[in-house]
């Protein structure tokens, strides 16, 4: 319950983030503003600062000013850290949700086609997912990111463009689905040889009835478990694509891109990084809370155990 | 059956090594060729890199080759820097990527295996609660930014303390140079790499112990006059270490075929996981190749080893298959 | 302390077990009381839930519920195990009063060998060495009758058939000859030919050894094989108790009545079906008030309304409204 609250918490401030870009921050979150300057308590205070330290060449973006504009102060580019975090959040949200509703459509169905109808088309199927399972995820999910995010894809007459959301959605979807589809596959045949089902292809009940009215309701609430987990997985793998700048592009941003961002300010202006990190956990520890109280209610014997 | 299993293990890296080369050349819109060359080569330059490297050759004679040199000639050089041997580079990478591992390997299962004992058996209280949440902020946090905080902590702000001023710069020390080096600059990288790790086997461990507990097995042993400690060890533990162990290994496997990428590149290790990073991040298809295939062969082979284990530890499996 | 002559092996007096939950304290065990002589076997019977398997784990100090709580007395040669330490506790169990459980295959742990296993507890017990308490355990299996024991030895509990594990959990039992067995429906999980053989084992253990045995059932065809006194359960309370052929020959409460018809006949016609309690036994969330069997008893009247006190008749002891009438009569 709490964890649906924080979820719904996070998710709706997200939403609200061009509301808060125009009225609290100010500025364009999306536009660097290296030479601007900010108003505090009646006085400007430049938002990139003259480095006193060192040699004195460089400049330091502005801290946090724990007020309306900088609230968590600026990135290397003069932009406002809190409004790129809200814009982000939505970037991570979108993708790591959308990845998680394509990963199990097409995990449900090609564990339902794999595990139903046998044969061949099993055969077939499930070599392609031991494969693709044994492919290490993280490897997998970086290399199909290198390999498109120079000039994005094209597959016919479809062209996606290298700084679209589709990429990072359509890759992290693909990798996680031998995790869900294996265990549906499974559950598919276990189904089948159970007795009520060999007792309806007993009495000629039609193949398609059979698989709405047993075999689907069974797979829904495998995939209602596997959801929430899903998705934190995704939110992870996302954030770990744009950290290593192969996910979101700039000037987009995503959590991982803003901890990124945050590297080379790490030692003096820590909060750049950790920031969206603590939005990373806070999200991902709802999701896997969720995931526990879903699995419990749904499948109290915990079988299920996604890896 | 083992000949079906080394069938199985062949046939999967096989089509691993297919799908690597596929996405890297048959990609619509990826040109190895256009990345060697550089952003503005002229189409001379570009059509010679083409010969150069023999991307003009059919698809699967380039696979072929890449195929041969990497497993029979074991000769297979990097695009990039041409010249360089891939095979002695992953080998150089070996040992940072296995001091990185074990050493969190070692952390993670004692802290979890403590974790785990500790929540089971103060069930329902709070410390259970508490230790259980931990461990689920354990696993919810990005392995990459825990590393960053670490840094921030130990290499600037509380570098000066007296806590943390031991920690070296980033980088990996040798164990054969410099053994207490090799421990101060691993410490850290250990606990991040660990930390995730501890919150899923503590989490693990509780459960399926928690489920031992509950067998009637348990209730033997204390009717025949058992203290609790051996009730605990010899009886739940030991009935409840298949679990654990199988999901070691595959972790495991998966950790040293460069699983542990995100940490090293935060540490500056330059493990296995490194060289695939910099190689992907170059197109640099050969040493993307090896390092992939040696990847896959470890998630292959602790599958294998997991089963192997499996039956080692569980008579009724073991059994069942003789 | 000196030892009574009479002193009985074992005493449980108004043992009470009850549960915490959501509706109040629920008493599974309601002031039981019973003795266990020296040499004696006494079969516990009732229908499942009835409180008798609850009154044995009482007994080995093996209820660990945290929301159980249990008062009473059991004393064992005249010492009391209630609140006795959990070093103290332990070194009764498995030595001095054993158990053997009704279904051997998930009550031995499956990753060990019987002989392992038989072997850990002599050695809790004493001092032999591991190689004396395998011998010791080959010994045991032979005793049990099991063929090959030093074969049978390295067996895994899932490789032998359910009488051979059953034997096995005997052997393992019986292994630092305790002076009490308690034996929770040993022989339910079994075949009929396969749980004779058992209880000849069980009564050959008596004669050897001279162990009292507390032999819980529901069968009462195997109450009138092995027991010398009876003691009848129902929801969580005695209804009645004596000695066998007293109980067998003139039983005073409606529900023993009931137990006994539902024995096939040994000789005669079979009957088109046997006779059965209808109803079932009510659950400690929701027993009646007054006397708990009165919901199914053919024979209620209105003095059923107060739980009715155990009544002596005879050597045995009624806890029925009807039968001072009866002994009067």
């Amino acid at each position: 319950m709490v964890a649906l609250v924080g979820l719904l918490v996070i998710a709706l401030a997200c939403l609200a983030a061009p509301l808060y870009a125009a009225r609290v921050s100010g500025t364009d979150p999306f536009a660097s503003n290296i030479s601007g300057s900010v108003s505090i308590d009646g006085q400007d205070v430049a938002v990139m600062q003259a480095e006193t330290e060192g040699l004195g060449f460089g400049t330091t973006p502005i801290g946090p000013t724990w007020r309306g504009p900088y609230f968590l102060g600026a990135d290397t580019q003069g932009r406002d850290v809190m409004a790129r975090l809200l814009y982000g959040g939505q970037n991570s949200l979108i993708i790591a949700g959308s990845a998680t509703l394509i990963t199990l459509v097409v995990a449900a169905v090609l564990g339902i086609v794999a595990g139903f109808f046998g044969g061949w088309i099993d055969i077939v199927l499930s070599r392609l997912l031991d494969i693709l399972w044994a492919f290490p995820v993280f490897l997998l999910a970086i290399s199909l990111s290198v390999v498109t995010i120079g000039h994005g894809l094209v597959i016919g007459p479809v062209t996606i463009g290298s700084d679209s959301l589709l990429l990072p959605i359509l890759i992290i979807a693909l990798v996680y689905v031998p995790y869900v589809a294996r265990p549906i596959r499974g559950q598919v045949l276990q189904l089948r040889r159970t007795e009520f089902v060999l007792a309806a292809r007993g009495l000629g009940v039609p193949r398609g009835r059979i698989l709405r009215v047993d075999v689907l309701p069974n797979v829904a609430t495998t995939l209602i478990v596997f959801a929430p987990l899903t998705m934190a997985l995704n939110m992870i793998i996302e954030s770990a694509l744009s950290f290593l700048s192969i996910g979101v592009q700039s000037p987009q941003a995503s959590w991982g891109t803003i901890i990124e961002d945050g590297q080379s300010l790490l030692y003096t202006r820590p909060l750049v990084a950790i920031a969206p990190g603590v939005a990373i956990v806070l999200t991902v520890l709802a999701l896997n809370v969720l995931g526990d109280g879903v699995r419990d209610a749904l499948d109290p014997r915990a079988k299920l155990k996604m890896r | 059956m083992l000949l079906r299993r080394l069938g199985e293990m062949v046939f999967v890296m096989a089509g691993i090594s297919v799908l690597v080369f596929l996405i890297f050349f048959a990609t619509p819109g990826a040109d190895p060729a256009a990345r060697i060359a550089g952003r503005n080569a002229s189409p001379d330059v570009l059509a010679a890199v083409r010969h150069d490297f023999g991307f003009d050759q059919p698809l699967w004679v380039q696979y072929l080759l890449l195929m041969k040199r990497l497993f029979v000639t074991g000769d297979l050089t990097s695009f990039v820097n041409r010249g360089q041997k891939v095979i002695p580079s992953i080998l150089q990478a070996v040992p940072v990527t296995l001091s990185l591992l074990i050493g969190a390997a070692v952390l993670w299962v004692a802290v979890s295996v403590a974790i785990g004992v500790t929540a089971a058996l103060t069930r329902g209280t709070i410390v259970d609660r508490a230790l259980m949440i931990l461990g689920l902020v354990g696993v919810s946090m990005p392995v990459f930014w825990v590393g960053e905080v670490a840094n921030l902590i130990t290499q600037s702000r509380y570098h000066d303390s007296w806590f943390f001023s031991w920690v070296p710069a980033l980088g990996y020390v040798p164990l054969t140079q410099d053994p207490v080096g090799w421990f101060k600059a691993l410490v850290i990288p250990w606990v991040t790499l660990a930390i995730l790790y501890i919150g899923l086997y503590g989490r693990v461990l509780r459960a399926s112990l928690i489920e031992a507990y509950h067998e009637d097995f348990i209730r033997t042993a204390r009717a025949k006059g058992l203290g609790e400690g051996r009730v605990l060890v010899r009886h739940a533990l030991r009935t409840s270490l298949v679990t654990f162990v199988s999901l070691f290994g595959l972790d495991f496997g998966a950790l040293v075929g460069g699983g542990t990428l995100l940490t090293e590149i935060v540490f500056g290790l330059q493990g296995v996981g490194f060289l695939t990073f910099n190689a992907l991040q170059n197109l640099d298809l050969p040493v993307i190749m090896a390092t992939v295939m040696y990847a896959s062969f470890f998630v292959v082979a602790s599958n294998a080893v997991v089963d192997l284990l499996y039956a080692a530890l569980d008579p009724r499996v073991r059994l069942a298959r003789a | 302390m000196p030892e009574a002559a009479d002193e009985p092996l074992l005493r449980v007096e108004d043992l009470c077990v009850s549960f915490r939950s959501e509706r109040g304290l629920l008493r599974a065990v309601d002031r039981l009381s019973f003795t266990v002589a020296p040499g004696e076997i006494l079969a516990v019977v009732g229908e499942s839930g009835s409180g008798k398997s609850l009154t044995s784990l009482a007994v080995m100090g093996l209820i660990d519920d945290p929301n159980a709580v249990l008062t009473g007395s059991i004393r064992y040669r005249g010492r009391e195990l209630v609140g006795l330490p959990r070093r103290e506790l332990r070194k009764v169990r498995g030595d001095e009063i054993a158990m053997i459980f009704q279904d051997p295959m998930s009550a031995m742990t499956p990753v060990y060998t019987i002989g392992w296993q038989i072997a850990e507890q002599v050695q809790a017990h004493s001092r032999l060495t591991r190689r004396q308490a395998r011998a010791r355990a080959v010994d045991l299996l032979g005793e049990m009758g099991m063929p090959n024991p030093a074969i049978q030895v390295d067996r895994y509990p899932h490789q032998l058939s359910g009488g051979m594990r059953q034997r096995a959990m005997i052997a393992m039992a019986l292994s630092c000859n305790p002076s009490l067995l308690i034996a929770d429906e040993p022989t339910t999980a079994l075949d009929v030919t396969v749980q004779a053989q058992i209880l000849r084992l069980v009564e050959q253990l008596r004669r050897d050894h001279g162990s009292s045995i507390v032999f819980i059932t529901h069968d009462m065809g195997v109450v009138a094989e092995i027991a010398d006194r009876v003691m009848v359960m129902y929801a969580g309370k005695v209804v009645e108790r004596g000695p066998k052929p007293d109980l067998f020959a003139t039983p005073g409460h409606p529900y023993t009545v009931g137990l006994l018809d539902s024995i096939p006949p040994m000789a005669g016609a079979k009957p088109r079906r046997l006779p059965a309690i209808p109803g079932a036994p009510p659950s400690p969330a929701d027993r009646p008030d007054g006397c708990p069997f009165g919901p199914r008893c053919a024979h209620r009247h209105d003095s059923c309304r107060v739980d009715p006190p155990l009544y002596r008749r005879g050597r045995q002891d009624v806890s029925c409204t009807l039968v001072p009438e009866g002994a009067d009569a």
